[in-house]
């Protein structure tokens, strides 16, 4: 049995409930030269604004940034599919040393003659901030030239981590508010949903609840997004805001600038669905038809999909899990989705959680789970081994690690196709979980082996 | 989508491209050699992307490290960071080998990588420190790959070995397959293995052999060989009994410091063998030049005449002839081109890709009757065209349009009117073959949208074999499914 050691500088981000004193260190800079399952400022600001399908998404760099990110979530578009095309400056040697500057603009123009784009996001890259270009100039140039928002997003990867992309995503979103706004009337019993990308489909389903509860929505940041709708959404009662602060900070924005006030919800598990919609619904408690209509929508939903999550259930009761996710509200949601099934985790971590989440993930668990901040693949490892998980919920980058080493896999990222938010989504995940988890393959692979070398480690 | 004009007019932005960018091809060589963590100097995006793009076609771990720029390291430049990086990984890992690439961070900031690394090598003793310069603005991953395959062989061969072990026997053949597939590399360590199981070995006193100048060094057998990289074991092993921080498999670090005391060379890529005659330098070539060892440079052995041309070699290095083995394999092949012809003959394909693998793919093409009406790639190394007119017999290359430096959106406004009726490379091009409504046959990398991709076999008879039953299958079930009847015999 290898002993996979972690780094000395690492160890204050790992926490074992019951164990110590609860001081997790979080928000920092991934350790240089431990392989963190972080992206960088570039990956959060494009995961934000890409579901934007009749915007122009212009990476403006050497190639590799829009090769890597090129058509690879689902964030499904019900009309144009612009966003789905990869555009880059492609910047080679002459322009790095030359500048960029008016390549960009010669590339803005064609493009947006072309694509006719209802509005264009410029997004830097490393080393726009290095060799100079004066992005923000060429955008209003090109902006006072062909009539449409035009509009950098300052997102140079090492210009902090994933969440600064957030923010220069959410700068760049309220900007294209601000382009627009006109002292329009609000729109009664209107919300604006932030945080959701439509990966799988997931905006269709919120966006059907709301409309049988008698919500209008407004726009959807970014999810099936529409530069249109994005440009009205300061006519909305309320924002909610879905995910671990993706889009906090333009609710926070709109907030100061609007008068809107914002809740935070999940739309993950049957318990934070149903508290998702009442919020809402409580929000609009001068027109209690509303409250009436959400009752109704929960319990039949729930009843709809009771019977299967009993009948799955049987199969996964004491099965232990691990989640290593982007944002932390995710993993609150999952615990209590897991718990649903009967399930344990005994591993929880993200990437970009803060003091407040990692408390409340404390509170959560159970005694004897490992929580990790930014962790990688060998911490992963060694986690799981050693609380012998039957689960693994990540990306992409930790489904190799659950594989290897025999353990079940639920992506609950952005390749998913299958949507697993809301009630139907908690049968999707459910299905998903124990498809896996049941799979006959984990009789055929060696991880029983080192099940045994680590009990006999102690 | 599909865009509302077509333009023909050069156009200034990059869509949807067909590349990657340097630093994934050193990453990717640096998982090929055992004990090797690759640390990529820049942001840690850089490394997290390319993990995610090569995950997503090996279906294993393939972990890279990130000397992680902050705004302090990009002002005052990235020594202290790749130093903590190193520092970090060789605690962890407790590598072999640590292999550095730059990004175009770090190069644009001006980092002097080898002053960096100047008493690095000390401090993590024994691991080996790599350094490749991979500066994402020039070339495509394809020159990272070559320029760290030749980064490691020069690191691991000074020049001061040669007179002390000049006197020691020469036997291995150093092959230099350049980006194939896991079975690529396996299926050549199986041609390699049963050379070496051939027990007559040929006259090296022929006039064929002379002439090639084996007599100087064929002393009987040489069939032992060294590939670089060979990730085929690393990037697709067995699930785990226990845990690897770095898996197993990979070509082992002596082997690779024993490559001045070879025989021979061999080098895949006719683009490759290109950019050296034009000064570039290969890992082939560097040894040539070094060591004084024969370099056979030659293209990627996809289809019957390309592989014959690198048994012909091989025979002549290893001084064996033909196993039987293989000389069936020709034999079944070309009986099952004659048995296909019919249904391949004047077909038009779209063929894209690296460019050495374009040429490659296209000769294949060529032989059996498939006109590849358009050969494109991201690449631009300047030789696309003239690689092609060697390779196609100009009939073919009449009828063929090149394109190096091309995107997908543009090979797809030129594919349209060349009326193809299969694409044919990486994953990339679904999206082209959707619009156009016509099967993609894949191959090459990355291959993102299907299982088994690494499993996918290019080279040899063997190779040629499973592409050509691919390509008429997939051809097959094109006519079956449009045909209006159906039909379950042909």
């Amino acid at each position: 049995m290898e002993t996979i050691s972690v780094l000395e500088d690492r160890k204050n981000q790992i926490y074992r409930k019951g164990q110590d004193s609860f001081d997790i260190s979080c928000e920092k800079k991934s350790l240089a030269g431990a392989v963190s399952q972080r992206a960088c400022v570039f990956c959060g600001s494009r995961v934000v604004l890409y579901p934007i399908a009749d915007a122009l998404h212009l990476i403006h760099g050497p190639i590799g940034c829009a090769s890597y990110t090129w058509d690879i979530r689902g964030a499904l578009s019900s009309g144009p599919e612009l966003h789905r095309m990869s555009f880059s400056t492609d910047l080679s040697e002459t322009d790095i040393v030359f500048g960029g500057e008016k390549k960009l603009e010669k590339a803005l123009f064609e493009l947006i003659e072309e694509y006719e784009p209802k509005a264009a996001f410029v997004y830097c890259t490393c080393i726009v901030g290095i060799i100079g270009d004066d992005v923000e100039a060429v955008c209003k140039k090109v902006a006072a030239k062909v009539g449409i928002p035009v509009l950098p997003v300052h997102s140079e990867g090492f210009k902090g981590t994933k969440k600064d992309g957030y923010k220069a995503a959410c700068d760049a979103l309220f900007k294209l508010i601000e382009l627009n706004r006109k002292p329009e009337k609000q729109i009664p019993l209107s919300i604006n949903i932030l945080g959701e990308f439509n990966i799988g489909g997931e905006t269709w389903i919120i966006k059907e609840y709301y409309r049988r509860m008698g919500i209008e929505v407004v726009a959807v940041m970014t999810g099936d997004g529409r530069v249109a709708e994005v440009q009205s959404a300061h006519r909305a009662c309320l924002n909610v805001v879905q995910c671990s602060g993706s889009l906090t900070y333009l609710a926070k924005d709109m907030e100061k600038a609007y008068g809107i006030p914002y809740i935070r919800v999940s739309y993950f598990g049957i318990e934070d669905t149903s508290d998702a919609l009442y919020d809402v619904a409580a929000f609009f408690e001068d027109t209690p038809k509303i409250m009436e209509r959400t009752k109704t929508l929960v319990q039949e939903e729930v009843k709809t999909i009771l019977p299967e999550l009993s009948a799955l259930k049987k199969d996964l009761t004491g099965k232990r899990a691990a989640i290593y996710v982007g944002g932390a509200f995710k993993a609150f949601s999952l615990i209590k989705a897991l718990k649903h099934l009967g399930m344990a985790v005994v591993l929880v971590g993200s990437q970009t959680g803060n003091k407040d989440d990692y408390a409340l993930l404390r509170e959560m668990c159970d005694p004897g789970t490992v929580i990790l901040d930014d962790a990688n693949p060998l911490e992963l490892a060694k986690y799981v081994m050693e609380k012998d998980a039957h689960l693994f919920i990540g990306g992409v980058k930790e489904r190799p690690i659950a594989y290897k080493l025999g353990i079940g896999f639920c992506d609950h990222n952005h390749e998913r196709k299958i949507p697993l938010v809301g009630f139907e989504g908690m049968e999707n995940f459910a299905r998903e979980v124990h498809e896996t988890v049941t799979s006959p393959v984990w009789d055929l692979v060696p991880r029983k082996a080192f099940n045994r070398a680590i009990s006999k480690k102690g | 989508m599909m865009p509302k004009k077509i333009k023909t007019k050069p156009y200034t932005a990059t869509r949807n491209a067909c590349k990657m960018c340097t630093p994934l091809g050193a990453a990717l060589v640096f998982h090929g050699i055992e004990g090797t963590i690759p640390l990529l100097h820049g942001s840690q995006g850089c490394s997290t992307y390319m993990r995610r793009y090569l995950i997503s076609h090996f279906r294993e771990p393939v972990d890279i490290a990130s000397s992680n720029f902050s705004e302090d390291t990009a002002i005052f430049g990235g020594g202290d960071n790749l130093r903590l990086a190193i520092e970090n990984v060789a605690r962890q890992y407790t590598p072999e080998m640590i292999g550095i690439a730059t990004t175009c961070l770090s190069e644009t900031i001006g980092d002097d990588v080898p002053m960096i690394l100047d008493g690095m090598d000390k401090k993590v003793d024994p691991t080996i420190l790599v350094h490749v310069s991979t500066p994402s603005y020039t070339g495509t991953h394809v020159d990272g790959f070559h320029g760290a395959v030749h980064a490691v062989v020069e690191r691991c061969n000074p020049v001061t070995e040669k007179t002390t072990d000049a006197l020691k026997t020469r036997k291995k053949i150093n092959v230099f397959p350049g980006m194939l597939s896991n079975e690529d590399i396996r299926h050549l360590k199986e041609i390699f293995t049963d050379f070496s199981d051939v027990r007559t070995p040929i006259d090296t006193q022929s006039p064929d052999a002379i002439k090639n100048g084996i007599d100087s060094y064929a002393m009987g057998n040489n069939t032992e060989f060294t590939i670089l990289p060979d990730y085929s074991e690393r990037l697709e092993g067995p699930s785990w009994e226990d845990y690897q921080a770095i898996q197993k498999g990979g070509t082992p670090v002596r082997e690779i410091k024993a490559m001045n005391r070879a025989t021979a060379s061999m080098e895949f890529g006719s683009i490759l063998a290109s950019t050296v005659d034009q000064g570039e330098k290969s890992a082939g070539s560097l040894l040539k030049e070094r060591f004084d060892i024969p370099l056979a440079s030659l293209g990627i052995p996809v289809g019957v005449k390309a592989t014959d041309l690198f048994f012909e070699r091989l025979e002549e290095l290893t001084a064996t002839p033909i196993p039987e083995k293989y000389k069936k394999q020709r034999g079944r092949l070309i009986d099952a081109y004659v048995d296909g012809n019919k249904y391949v003959s004047r077909q038009r394909a779209v063929v894209y890709g690296e460019e050495d693998f374009v040429v490659a793919i296209a000769g294949f093409l060529a032989e059996v009757g498939i006109i590849p009406v358009l050969c494109a790639s991201g690449g631009k190394s300047g030789f696309l065209q003239k690689a092609l007119e060697e390779i196609l017999p100009k009939n073919i290359l009449e009828q063929v349009t090149v394109h190096p430096g091309m995107d997908f959106t543009r090979m797809e406004q030129t594919a349209g009117a060349l009326e193809p009726d299969f694409v044919i490379g990486n994953s990339k091009g679904y999206t082209l073959s959707r619009h156009l409504n016509i099967p993609l046959v894949r191959v090459g990398f990355p291959i993102h949208d299907r299982i088994g991709g690494p499993r996918i076999l290019h080279i040899g008879y063997k190779g040629a074999q499973e592409l050509f039953d691919t390509i008429v299958n997939t051809l097959l079930q094109r006519r079956q499914d449009t045909s209006k009847t159906g039909y379950a015999y042909m």
